[in-house]
């Protein structure tokens, strides 16, 4: 298990460097000039090629790869452009409410879409079952900011139940965090429902067929044991293994999310950083989602091992 | 069994409890203190006045900073940090005496030594101050209190150069930070202003804090535009910044923030509809859209081409697309801000009354128009940008034009705007954008209009006359004979056509009725507002 463990992380690292190469070099590549955006409308060439060769963009590809690896291999993301601040700086504000968006987001989803796929796949056929996959082809449907809007003008502006955008620290109270993280949970989650009461329904249908169901309710089990404690049990690795790939559907969403409720996340961070030109926010971002999206596959994986005993690594 | 089941109980009653008790923390928020929450046009990240001239620094350098004079409501310049000017027989020399009492954030008092370096870096970055530099011959402070300014000869701007109301503005800074090389960003945001910037607090992309500065000594008189008194009746400003307008309008309909900066006119009926919530145009001066060409390349690197446009824009087609409705904009037939001194319609036949279709096709033919691609750049994200775009292209197109509009983010074309290459290597025809009042209301600080080739703005016209013309206007000693060399300059500007000024137009702010004391200006000031 530990030495799985060890080559995985070991894999981590070298896809990183993939990534960290793509990046950049897609990055050099893609039209803009930071130094046109600091500059501003009113500057003149002159201006513009001043702080072009203050920032080192004037230099040859590899030399600013080559810079930027370095201070990579240091732990240093390097400096905003703009604001002068550093990237991790920068990062570390973002970071409580984009994982308190995405964690709110991963529990209210499981908490709905498990028993939601349960009961479909218990009632298939019925009504019930109509209903479930009815309301998840709704939510694949419907785009996140469409729902968005609507939540928005539902519960805040005609009801003021719940704040239009913002975000308050978890340090701020309990409450005040959770009202900010309702809607926006609700909006980027909805898809994510879609997703697993599809997955859970199907993985279940397909180990409610087998024998050792039959067998258990020959023995004269109740149907909810039978259900939970034999069935999605071993339904379960499907689902964990599309709840890991939803990590990156998650992350995009968490983009336009944070955009239509002004959450201050890594997500407006990034959609900020590529409007402007924000070369080292760019990298110093992706490459923490691409990070993030591998140990959530390897965290995925190792789970498969609560679930079936079976497996060994 | 038993065992587990009471284990459970104690797990879930331990879990409750301490739900229970964070749910119950109350929020640390400072009682009684007045706070004003504002939606700003855009999103604060740089914070140097002078190495950007984007009007979201400027407006952050108003919040921070003090001036040593500015312009008020009837463009007159007043003293704002200076207490008195003497001005010398010959107009060589001025000295100036600052007020008492002035003090940075960091708790040093403001020096003639802090003013000397903050107006020389301002010097190196703006065109006005540039051209104050050149008649410059010393700074000199004679005391902390007192300076002086020699001229090598009588540069009648001066004080209306310190006094500078937009981009860049020459704001005091302190000495050791004003020594920054003009073209890197200062870091330490001190200056002696009305309030003080919350470092800790700014979350670039959303929330920049400022507090009252408690030290600050306003002026007596009452505040016109950047001048008068700058007394601070809120505790702290919070500029939260959301980025989609159908989020802000949310907010300022739910009362979430007090003041929305500044609104796309299709959302007005939206607030309109609220009674808490005022609509207003607060900038006299409003906007100047203008189109662009590239005089490097063919077709608009011959005059007739550039004329001939004239003679087929209608700006109220361009005040419709911007501003949405004839409330929030009007034609302006001049290449000064319509509403200031040196505005006029002298010379601008060509682009005012009923549009010509024939004149400008006579005028394509003349010019030997062999049906090059015309690229016209916009940006989607910017929607008065793309709006003048749209417009243009179909213009143009019925022009029988070879025209290929070409989007892309704002990003992309302020970079694209640069090149110097042929539109086949990625160069470009025309772009479009837009100017505050204040930039353009005279030949010092309308850059667009000026024909200095390759040093000029992106498009490179290249024109001697113009640029005799706008230095006869520096030596025009009164307002009678600057007005007379404005007029020349702007009858030549419709002769050569370095830009075509589109429209005038306003973009409304709104805000809570529980505000008062919006100053009516063409910058969004914070001073003088109240918030019950």
């Amino acid at each position: 298990m530990i030495a799985y463990i060890v080559r995985r992380l070991f894999s981590t690292i070298i896809v990183m460097a993939v990534v960290a190469f793509f990046v950049f070099s897609l990055l050099y590549l893609t039209p803009g000039d930071p130094a046109a955006v600091i500059a501003g409308d009113i500057a003149t060439d002159e201006d513009i090629q001043r702080i072009h060769a203050r920032l080192g963009l004037d230099d040859p590809f590899l030399v600013q790869f080559g810079r930027w690896v370095w201070s990579l291999a240091h732990g240093d993301l390097g400096t905003s452009i703009f604001t002068n601040l550093p990237v991790t700086q920068l990062i570390g504000q973002r970071v409580e409410p984009t994982v308190s968006l995405t964690l709110c987001t991963l529990v209210l989803a499981i908490l709905i879409a498990v028993p939601l796929g349960v009961v479909a796949a218990a009632k298939a056929g019925t009504w019930l079952d109509r209903a479930v996959m009815s309301f998840s082809v709704l939510g694949f449907s419907v785009p996140v900011f469409v729902l968005a809007y609507i939540l928005i003008l539902t519960f805040s502006v005609q009801l003021d139940w719940l704040p239009v955008q913002g975000y308050r620290n978890f340090r701020d109270g309990v409450w005040e965090w959770l009202r900010h993280l309702i809607l926006p949970s609700i909006a980027l989650g909805t898809v994510y429902v879609a997703l697993i009461t599809r997955m859970t329904r199907a993985s279940m249908l397909d180990v409610l067929a087998q024998d050792y169901i039959r067998t258990a309710e020959a023995k004269g089990l109740a149907p909810e044991q039978v259900l939970i404690g034999h069935a999605l049990k071993n339904a379960a690795i499907p689902v964990m293994t599309i709840i890991g790939v939803g990590v990156a559907l998650l992350i995009s969403g968490a983009i336009v999310t944070e955009t239509v409720f002004a959450l201050p996340g890594i997500g407006r961070l990034t959609v900020d950083a590529i409007l402007r030109r924000d070369y080292p926010i760019i990298q110093g971002v992706i490459l923490i989602f691409s990070a993030v999206y591998v140990l959530v596959n390897l965290a995925v994986d190792l789970s498969y091992v609560l679930f079936d005993p079976r497996i060994r690594y | 069994m038993n065992q587990r089941a009471a284990s459970f109980r104690s797990i879930t009653a331990l879990i409750g409890a301490v739900t229970l008790a964070v749910l119950c923390t109350p929020l640390v928020l400072a009682q009684g203190q007045k706070v004003l929450k504002f939606i700003p046009q855009a999103d604060l990240r740089i914070i140097d006045p002078i190495t950007t001239t984007a009007y979201i620094t400027r407006n952050h350098g108003y919040m921070i900073y003090d001036t040593l004079f500015a312009t008020d409501a009837k463009f007159q310049v007043q003293p704002q940090m200076v207490d008195k000017v003497e001005i010398s027989k010959d107009q060589l020399t001025y000295t100036f005496t600052l007020r008492d009492g002035l003090k940075f954030h960091d708790g040093q008092p403001v020096r003639s030594a802090d003013c000397i370096a903050s107006i020389d870096r301002w010097s190196k970055r703006d065109a006005l101050g540039q051209k104050m530099a050149e008649a410059t011959d010393s700074w000199k402070a004679v005391n902390d209190k007192t300076f002086t300014l020699t001229l090598k000869r009588p540069f009648p701007l001066a004080l209306e150069a310190l006094a500078k109301p937009s981009s860049n503005v020459p704001f005091i800074m302190p000495e050791r930070i004003a020594k920054t090389d003009a073209s890197t960003n200062i870091t330490e945001p001190i200056g002696s202003g009305p309030f003080r910037f919350v470092k800790e607090e700014w979350v670039p992309g959303s929330k920049v804090v400022y507090v009252k500065n408690t030290d600050y000594v306003p002026r007596k008189e009452a505040p016109s535009w950047a001048a008068g008194g700058k007394v601070v009746k809120v505790d702290r400003v919070e500029w939260i910044y959301i980025p989609d307008s159908a989020t802000a309008a949310a907010a300022i309909n739910a009362g979430e923030v007090d003041w929305w900066e500044q609104m796309p006119p299709d959302l007005i009926p939206v607030l309109a509809k609220n009674k808490s919530i005022k609509v207003e145009n607060i900038d006299p001066l409003g906007s100047m859209g203008l189109l662009r060409f590239n005089f490097m390349f063919p077709p608009f690197n011959n005059q007739k081409m550039r004329q001939a446009i004239l003679y087929a824009i209608d700006q109220n087609d361009y005040v419709l697309g911007i501003a949405g409705s004839a409330k929030n904009g009007h034609p302006c037939y001049s290449y000064f801000t319509c509403g200031t001194p040196l505005a006029s319609e002298i010379g601008a036949e060509p682009l005012k009354g009923k549009r010509d279709f024939e004149k400008a096709k006579q005028l394509i033919k003349e010019a030997g128009y062999k049906g090059e691609k015309i690229v016209i750049i916009s940006a989607t994200d910017q929607p008065i940008v793309h709006a003048q775009s749209l417009l243009t292209t179909e213009t143009l197109r019925k022009l029988g034009l070879n025209v290929d509009l070409q989007a892309g983010d704002w990003g992309t074309l302020i970079t694209r705007r640069t090149s110097k290459e042929a539109v086949d290597k990625g160069g470009w025809s025309i772009f479009h954008t837009w100017l505050v009042g204040p930039d353009v209301t005279s030949p010092a600080v309308n850059f667009a209009v000026r024909g200095s080739g390759q040093k000029a703005w992106f498009g490179w016209p290249e024109d001697a006359k113009i640029e005799e013309l706008r230095d006869a206007w520096f030596a025009a000693t009164d307002p009678a004979g600057s007005k007379k060399a404005a007029d020349a300059v702007q009858m030549r500007a419709f002769e050569f056509v370095p830009y075509v000024p589109t429209a005038q137009f306003i973009l409304p702010t709104a805000y809570r009725t529980n505000l008062s004391g919006v100053i009516i200006a063409p910058i969004t000031l914070m001073w003088n507002v109240e918030k019950k």
